[in-house]
């Protein structure tokens, strides 16, 4: 297991494994799925389940430093003007607030403020990991943890469903949408049902997962290319700048969807849940 | 389902594991920071938006009741001022119909007094004529008289002496009037 893009390269090809190097021929090193894969630096035992504290470990912890530092030293002592901080930190509630779970909830989505601003932003953080610099992984990208996220989501909405609308109810609206002619049931209930409980927390998880992942990756694969291609060679140069050039726009373009897929899965726990407490299909 | 990815040819783990401490990793993560931030971070900021939001409506409230009071207050003193000015208004009328009925009482008083003045001059004028023309005529037949007993004590023949008679009566007529008009 390589514990980072370079080593990858070397891995496969040694650190002089270039483009025209004659000497060491190979071929290009694209990064693979093994660039996510961290060796673990301590290995414990819970009951039964072996830890393994990797590179991803530290960034999940880090991460939760972030998110839980920043909005404790930003609400420490709110203000009712406010400053510097806090004003950076209300923007962000008021976005939450506002934006998600007044919008899609309605007027009880104020409860759910806490629940979908801790995803927003712990989310955009992991990602954000991707581009700073050391870290350089998104947590997110990582599949056990946005499974862990959609699981909370998961096992927050169809309770609250059950709660809320009464068991019956809640999956015979999930199970029969209105408007439709009844013998459509036999092909819609069951659709509608593996949809709803089966397909949907998993595609909540891979929707994040895999554009954290395919971002990276390309991100990775820009970069090994420019050090793959950089040699004493009119082409050497030409495809190692160009590379560099179409990673460093790449970054650019993984800040904006760091920050859209942590959007769209808070958006979407806002919308389970407001299904949850709705009975309207 | 998770082995879609893994067909690496060594044995690479699958990007679709899930490992268990991985996913105890990520939920703790995401419990310590509900944990923190919804039950201390977000319950201070969501109290001091509420004490925010009550501080700017009411001050829009005070704004609005002293934006009301200052409308009162214009208004009372735009009637006040429109009852000023119409009292002045009707000041004004009041003092040029006195001042019409004043100079009309003046002028009446005036023209009563110029009446009265020539009133008095003609009565003096008429008591005046009457008293002269009564006087003249005494003084005529006076003067009648005298020259009658003058014609007659002396000859009528004498032309000249005749003559001489009137002159005299005339001469003493004329002595006359300018004694009345000295003497007057």
């Amino acid at each position: 297991m390589a514990t980072n893009v370079l080593a990858s390269v070397f891995a496969s090809g040694g650190p002089n494994c270039h483009f025209e190097n004659s000497d060491n021929p190979c071929g290009f090193p694209a990064p693979g799925a093994e660039i996510f894969q961290f060796d673990s630096v301590l290995t414990f035992q819970i009951g039964s389940i072996d830890f393994n504290i990797t590179k991803v470990t530290f960034v999940v912890i880090l991460s939760v430093i972030l998110v839980v530092g920043f909005f404790l030293y930003a609400f420490r002592r709110p203000r009712l003007v406010p400053k510097g901080a806090q004003n950076v930190g209300e923007v962000g509630y008021l976005f939450i607030r506002d934006g998600v779970a007044r919008e899609i909830i309605g007027k009880d989505g104020d409860k759910f403020v806490p629940f979908l601003f801790s995803f927003f932003f712990l989310i955009w953080t992991m990602n954000f990991m991707g581009i700073l610099p050391f870290a350089q992984i998104p947590a997110t990208s990582v599949f056990a943890i946005p499974v862990a996220f959609a699981l909370i989501v998961y096992l927050t909405w169809v309770p609250l469903g059950i709660y809320s609308q009464g068991g019956w109810q809640f999956f015979k609206g999930m199970m029969f949408p209105p408007g439709v002619p009844w013998p459509m049931y036999f092909l819609l209930t069951p659709i509608e049902l593996i949809s709803n409980l089966i397909v949907r927390p998993f595609t909540h998880a891979v929707r994040l997962f895999a554009n954290m992942f395919a971002g990276h990756l390309l991100i990775a694969t820009f970069s090994v290319a420019a050090y793959y291609l950089l040699s004493a060679t009119v082409i050497g140069i030409i495809g190692s700048v160009a590379s560099l050039g179409v990673a460093i726009a790449l970054t650019g373009f993984e800040i904006l969807i760091q920050a859209l897929q942590a959007y769209i899965f808070t958006l979407l726990a806002a919308v389970y849940i407001s299904g949850a407490l709705h009975a309207e299909h | 389902m998770f082995t879609l990815i893994a067909s690496g040819e060594e044995a690479a783990p699958s990007v679709l594991a899930v490992p268990v401490d991985e996913l105890v990793v990520g939920l703790l993560a995401f419990i310590i920071v509900f944990g923190a931030l919804g039950w201390i971070a977000l319950p201070k900021i969501r109290k001091a938006l509420a004490a925010r939001t009550d501080a700017i409506e009411g001050g829009i409230k005070r704004a609005e009741e002293a934006q009301a009071e200052a409308q009162r207050s214009r208004d009372e003193y735009q009637q006040a001022l429109a009852a000023a000015r119409e009292e002045a208004a009707s000041i004004r009328t009041q003092a040029q119909a006195d001042r019409a009925a004043i100079v009309e009482e003046a002028r009446s008083e005036a023209r009563a007094a110029a009446a009265a003045v020539t009133a008095s001059a003609e009565a003096q004028m008429a008591a005046e004529r009457s008293q002269a023309t009564a006087q003249l005529q005494r003084e005529i037949g006076e003067v009648a008289i005298t020259l009658s007993s003058k014609i007659v004590g002396q000859s009528l023949s004498d032309d000249a002496r005749v003559r001489t008679t009137v002159d005299d009566f005339l001469a003493s007529l004329e002595s006359l009037a300018a004694q009345r008009e000295a003497g007057h």
